[in-house]
């Protein structure tokens, strides 16, 4: 299921986005207060370089530890092996990439 | 005797690698005896044809491993007041091994797990050269030492469910035989061990759950082997790329 | 349950893997909804309003559990396999959840 380099993968991937979760609990906890509304989240993020870079950051590095992940519940569950594993892999790992990054220029471009 | 029970209400596995069932003894109670006795005493008294495997009785060569009250166990050291549930005792083969036949499995899989893992030794010198010199005190000693009282009992590879879900993984007791030899300075090629234990069966398929170190018979720490496989290797990314 | 998984370090791991299992499996339709904004920023704005219903925010909390819980829990691998220290590991168990209920506690209590 894992070799040496998709561990590494994983666990750097996990190391890279440990400050990018607390960031985004704290600003979830901060956000909520008196209720989201769409204003309030586009008026923080659109135009934003550094929530950009955050944000896309986040989203690659959890597209990568994601795929490991269901890669290994895939394997070890559901017992998949080889080709049909690594399309798991290549497939999760792609869609999460392709709608995270759709969500982050959404959020982020200028108006 | 003891106070509650006089008999025992044993349930034993009876069967092969197809299909098998328990079968329910009433086996005589005392203050003192091991899940062992208690198997013996079925094969000597009720049915002489209950296949068990044991040979030394005191916890050294680790053959008598199975699983009591769904927890793998060494037999000859468990006492049954210990594992005792309502004055029942379930007595199964080890979990992650073929059956052979009743209690006994197929150890196969496990020693050659043990050799694939790069357990066997490697020479560094031959006889002609002369004894290096180790302390006993130093880390990779220290270290070395500490996996080496390994009896090859497989509970813990009995006690893994990675191992259970991925048959391909070496499992707990080859990869802490790997440590040990890792840390042997006399180890002929000890970055082959790390480069075996870093393909796809290797120790990064350890989800650090610890079932092998939490039942253990002798105490040893698997998950802490794996462990130091894990931070070797990581440190071997690393220098490679330097 | 069966005797060889009842420990803190398998409960630990179940709650990891369970934890993971679900973030992964709500990340598409978090993506998707924030997408809106782009494609039909009315709908987003439906669909937040939609969130404060008590019942959504009781699922939110839930998933800022699972969060919290792979959050620390992770800590704790990477603590226990970068680090040369063995041992000690339930209490890291331990707080993991803990911190991971203080976090969806504190968001919970914001949210209501």
């Amino acid at each position: 299921m894992l070799d040496l380099r998709l561990y590494m993968l994983q666990r750097l991937s996990a190391m890279l986005m440990a400050p990018f979760v607390l960031v985004h609990l704290g600003v979830m906890i901060y956000a909520i207060q008196g209720g989201l509304s769409a204003g309030e989240i586009l008026g923080r993020t659109r135009g934003s370089l550094p929530w950009f870079l955050f944000y896309g950051g986040f989203v690659a590095a959890a597209s990568v530890h994601a795929a490991i992940g269901l890669r290994v519940i895939a394997a070890e569950t559901l017992g998949l092996r080889g080709r049909a594993l690594a399309v798991l892999t290549w497939g999760v790992g792609a869609v999460l990439l392709g709608l995270g990054m759709y969500a982050v220029f959404a959020v982020t471009v200028p108006a | 005797m003891t106070q509650e029970h006089d008999t025992l209400e044993v349930s034993v596995w009876r069967g092969d690698a197809d299909r098998g069932q328990f079968e329910t003894h009433r086996v005589p109670a005392y203050d003192n005896q091991t899940v062992l006795d208690v198997v013996s005493w079925i094969q000597q008294q009720v049915d002489p044809t209950l296949t068990y495997r044991f040979a030394c009785r005191v916890g050294m060569c680790g053959s008598c491993a199975m699983t009591v009250n769904g927890t793998p166990r060494w037999t000859c050291r468990t006492h049954v007041n210990k594992v005792l549930k309502d004055g029942r005792l379930d007595i199964a083969p080890l979990r992650n091994l073929p059956v052979i036949k009743d209690l006994v499995t197929d150890m196969d899989p496990f020693f050659d797990k043990w050799i694939r893992a790069g357990g066997a030794h490697a020479p560094s010198a031959s006889r002609h050269d002369p004894i290096v010199e180790i302390s006993p005190q130093s880390e990779g000693r220290a270290t070395a030492d500490a996996g080496i009282e390994c009896i090859n009992c497989s509970v813990c590879y009995a006690a893994c469910d990675t191992v259970s879900a991925n048959p391909d993984y070496l499992g707990p007791a080859a990869l802490q035989r790997a440590w040990t030899v890792v840390n042997d300075e006399k180890h002929g090629d000890r970055q082959a061990v790390l480069d075996t234990v870093s393909a796809a069966g290797g120790c990064h398929n350890c989800h650090s759950m610890g079932s092998c170190t939490m039942h253990c018979p002798n105490d040893l720490d698997p998950l802490g082997a794996i462990l130091g496989l894990k931070r070797a290797t990581a440190r071997g990314v690393f220098k490679r790329r330097r | 349950m069966r005797g060889h998984r009842n420990h803190p370090l398998w409960f630990a791991f179940m709650l990891h893997r369970l934890s993971g299992l679900g973030l992964a499996l709500f990340l598409p339709a978090h993506f998707l909804v924030l997408s809106l904004a782009l494609s039909d920023p009315a709908l987003l704005d439906g669909f937040l309003h939609w969130a404060d219903a008590p019942l959504v925010k009781l699922a939110e909390f839930g998933l800022v559990f699972l969060l919290a819980v792979h959050f620390f829990g992770g800590l704790r691998l990477l603590a226990l396999e970068f680090m040369p220290w063995s041992g000690r590991q339930k209490s890291w168990a331990a707080g993991a959840l803990a911190g991971a209920f203080l976090i969806s506690g504190s968001f919970l209590l914001n949210a209501v």
